[in-house]
């Protein structure tokens, strides 16, 4: 009776141990890098140009991981002194406003070895490295709609444009467009969403279209909503429609009038254990072989300004910052952004839901 | 030798048969006891505790009280009328100082945001420049750094703050706030959301738990009186999408929904429609992809009840002159209601809890609780109204199973 009592009460303690044991994978600095970044052909072209060439340099195992721009994750990680990314790609409003908060690494742009001055954006940023430039634009299917939209006030005119529009799930980007169909020109609209009824306008111009339109959250959704014909047209980041161009054969045209401009930066979360391996591999994707490489794969626009004579030619005119392209373009601002980014969140998050 | 009564009652070592019969009873239930502890704790730590801290979280918000101890200590004198004295603005000042020095003052702003829209960016730039003040009158040097100090309402919830614990995010959840004076009052409908999410959530559960008994009972009856083959082969192609993750389920329900799918597709091409209808992005696309993916769990407890019928009693029936409904309705369809509710019981409460569904396949409107609670934890971070929402989900589910329990008797449920 008291053996099997000391098997039984072995076997729970034994059981428990295991179960906890298990959770606990000792890593070393040295041996890998988590790096994460927004998945689909973006990844993959950051996959290409940088983590298989500087895996192989170095020796170093790269782990990669997706999201799709969460700050709240980083700060979760940070806060919860759990950090399990290494370096994260972020945009500029989160790399403002997480550096301001004092959840990101200052970057020692010495150590890092980088002119500042050859990168563009590079001393508008103390916790990140500029890695590319970006635009949210509107997309449409030639095969669907031969004569498409043309201006940004195409996207709110349903009656010419019938059929639903895709945008990205939250109100930054889409408060803009709001403001510019509506007749406000590029240099105010910022000046005029800092006021409330600035605000106001941008959601009663964005309450017109509103039953017509698909939320996207993943950059990889705005190609697969063209490709099943599910919306007439899509706010989407260029790059992913280029490669579906490129890659699936489809037919998607980008319209370039009031195309959003923003930077994707290297940021390090504090608390880390990987600094020094964090900064050697920006060090590397920063340089301009590495930045005219990724060209190869996707058009975004390299940072490196040495970099830009060495880029494919063939991608040259789908970049954003290519000349024809710059005419009516807006430069996101990521101040605003991450000053007012979260009360226009719940606002935003609020409209949504009546 | 014949042995007395008390000398049979004692055992050959001298103790009492009684005492020796409660000591191995005793043994025997510490034994049963120590199998089922690791199960105990396991569902203590896994389940009890994670709930309870949930609960603990949506009433405990010590945000102010850590991050500006001064300012709540100062306003412990403070007796809720205009504005508090120069030694409260002083705290504060002192407060803000390390709070811009300790990177906290984005918490601050962000908690007073909830309660007071635009106080984030107004208390971080207010940080930024107390961090230059040096010396009083510390009342005139703030209000004019930001015209937020002399509001009335700001000093309330810094007031509300002092106590670790607080009400705002249950009030939140059920469209309520705090007004001034720290009166409760409604938030304005633009913004009143949650009772409308609940509400919404409770009806499309409903509605999904009737969709799944009328399309699953008639199969369930199907299964029972088919022969053994045919049931088994029809049970594998209930079963199978069971079987199958959920999200792909959901995904596939996107393939088969969209505007050129498969559906709009050949609708159109028999001419039942001319134009695509809207499948998919709201209520319809909602509840088809749940009611697909609950009706095994209501047809199955349904099958198991009526597997046990036996059918001898429709035909005795019948026998005594009953019609074919009549005797559906009155001998048979009674004994399959323990089924009944135990199948809509298990779809009623998953459906409540249901979000990655209507998140893939419904739009803005058909978001229910659980996308809220998933919104705040992961995209707002807002743990309090992650947790208020969750609790009030958890009240209330427990409350319908209560009135359910009374209407129907949790024993009278039967899974076979």
């Amino acid at each position: 009776m008291r053996t099997s009592l000391i098997i039984v009460g072995a076997l729970a303690v034994i059981g428990l141990s295991v179960s906890g044991l298990v959770a606990i994978r000792p890593a070393f600095a040295g041996d890998q890098l988590t790096i994460t970044g927004y998945g689909g052909a973006y990844q993959m072209s950051q996959r290409k140009a940088y983590f298989e060439p500087y895996a192989k340099q170095s020796g170093l195992k790269i782990i990669e991981d997706e999201y799709n721009g969460e700050s709240s994750k980083i700060r979760a990680m940070v806060g919860t002194k759990s950090v399990s990314w290494d370096l994260v790609d972020v945009n500029s409003s989160s790399a403002v406003q997480l550096c301001a908060d004092g959840i990101l690494e200052t970057i020692d742009w010495k150590k890092l070895g980088l002119d500042r001055t050859k990168i563009t954006g590079g001393d508008k940023f103390d916790c990140g490295v500029p890695s590319i430039i970006s635009a949210t634009v509107v997309a449409y299917d030639k095969d669907r709609l031969p004569n498409g939209p043309k201006t940004i006030g195409d996207l709110f005119d349903t009656k010419k444009f019938p059929g639903k529009r895709g945008l990205f799930k939250s109100a930054f980007g889409n408060l803009e467009w709001a403001l510019i169909a509506d007749g406000v020109a590029i240099k105010d609209v910022y000046r005029i969403l800092e006021t409330p009824p600035g605000v106001d306008r941008a959601f009663r111009k964005l309450d017109t279209i509103k039953k017509d339109v698909v939320w996207w959250t993943s950059g990889a959704q705005p190609p697969q909503l063209l490709a099943d014909g599910q919306v007439a047209m899509s706010s989407a980041w260029n790059g992913r429609i280029y490669d579906a161009v490129k890659n699936s054969g489809k037919h998607f045209e980008i319209m370039w009038d009031a195309q959003e401009l923003d930077w994707d930066l290297w940021v390090i979360p504090k608390g880390g254990s990987r600094l020094e391996d964090a900064y050697k591999f920006i060090a590397f994707a920063s340089s301009p072989a590495a930045q005219a490489d990724q060209t190869r794969y996707i058009s975004y626009g390299p940072v490196n300004q040495d970099a830009i004579p060495h880029v494919d030619p063939a991608v040259l005119p789908n970049l954003p910052t290519a000349p024809d392209h710059m005419a009516n373009a807006l430069l996101v601002d990521p101040i605003f952004w991450a000053d007012k980014g979260g009360e226009l969140g719940q606002r935003f998050t609020a409209w949504l839901a009546k | 030798m014949v042995k007395t009564a008390g000398q049979i009652a004692d055992s050959p070592d001298g103790v009492p048969l009684r005492l020796k019969l409660q000591r191995i009873e005793g043994r025997r239930k510490l034994k049963a006891f120590n199998l089922v502890v690791p199960l105990l704790l396991f569902i203590l730590i896994s389940f009890v505790l994670p709930i309870g801290r949930m609960m603990f979280n949506a009433v405990h918000d010590d945000t102010l009280l850590t991050l500006m101890p001064r300012t709540m200590a100062a306003l412990k004198e403070w007796d809720g009328k205009d504005l508090p004295d120069e030694m409260a603005y002083a705290a504060l000042a002192g407060d803000l100082k390390e709070a811009w020095s300790q990177k906290s003052a984005a918490t601050i702003g962000k908690r007073m945001n909830y309660e007071l829209p635009g106080a984030l960016s107004q208390v971080t730039s207010s940080a930024r420049k107390a961090s230059a003040l040096f010396a009083g009158p510390y009342k005139a040097a703030l209000i004019e750094i930001n015209p937020l100090w002399r509001q009335h309402d700001v000093w309330s919830l810094m007031q509300r703050g002092s106590s670790g614990y607080t009400a705002y995010y249950l009030l939140r959840s059920v469209d309520y706030q705090y007004g001034s004076s720290s009166r409760i009052i409604a938030v304005p409908p633009e913004k009143a959301t949650f009772r409308e999410v609940f509400l919404r959530t409770l009806g499309i559960s409903l509605g999904v738990t009737a969709a799944t008994l009328l399309l699953g009972f008639p199969v369930a009856y199907l299964l029972t009186t088919l022969p053994p083959k045919t049931s088994n082969l029809l049970m594998i192609l209930v079963v199978l999408p069971f079987w199958t993750s959920v999200l792909m389920r959901t995904t596939a329900w996107v393939v088969l929904l969209q505007q050129h799918g498969l559906i709009n597709d050949t609708l159109i091409a028999l001419h039942v429609i001319s134009q695509p209808a809207d499948l998919i992005f709201n209520r319809v696309g909602t509840v088809v992809a749940m009611t697909h993916i609950q009706l095994p769990f209501t047809l199955l407890p349904i099958y198991s009840v009526m597997k046990t019928i036996s059918p001898s009693v429709v035909r005795a029936a019948r026998s005594l002159g009953a019609g074919p409904f009549y005797a559906f309705w009155k001998v048979y369809f009674p004994q399959t209601l323990p089924g009944i509710a135990a199948g809509c019981l298990l779809t009623f409460i998953l459906c409540l809890g249901y979000y990655i569904t209507p998140e893939l396949v419904g739009g803005p409107n058909d978001q229910m609780v659980g996308y809220f609670i998933a919104h705040f934890t992961n995209q707002e971070l807002n743990w309090g109204m992650a947790s208020a929402l969750g609790a009030i989900l958890l009240t209330a589910t427990l409350l319908l199973y209560y009135v359910f329990n009374k209407l129907v008797g949790a024993d009278r449920i039967k899974m076979g």
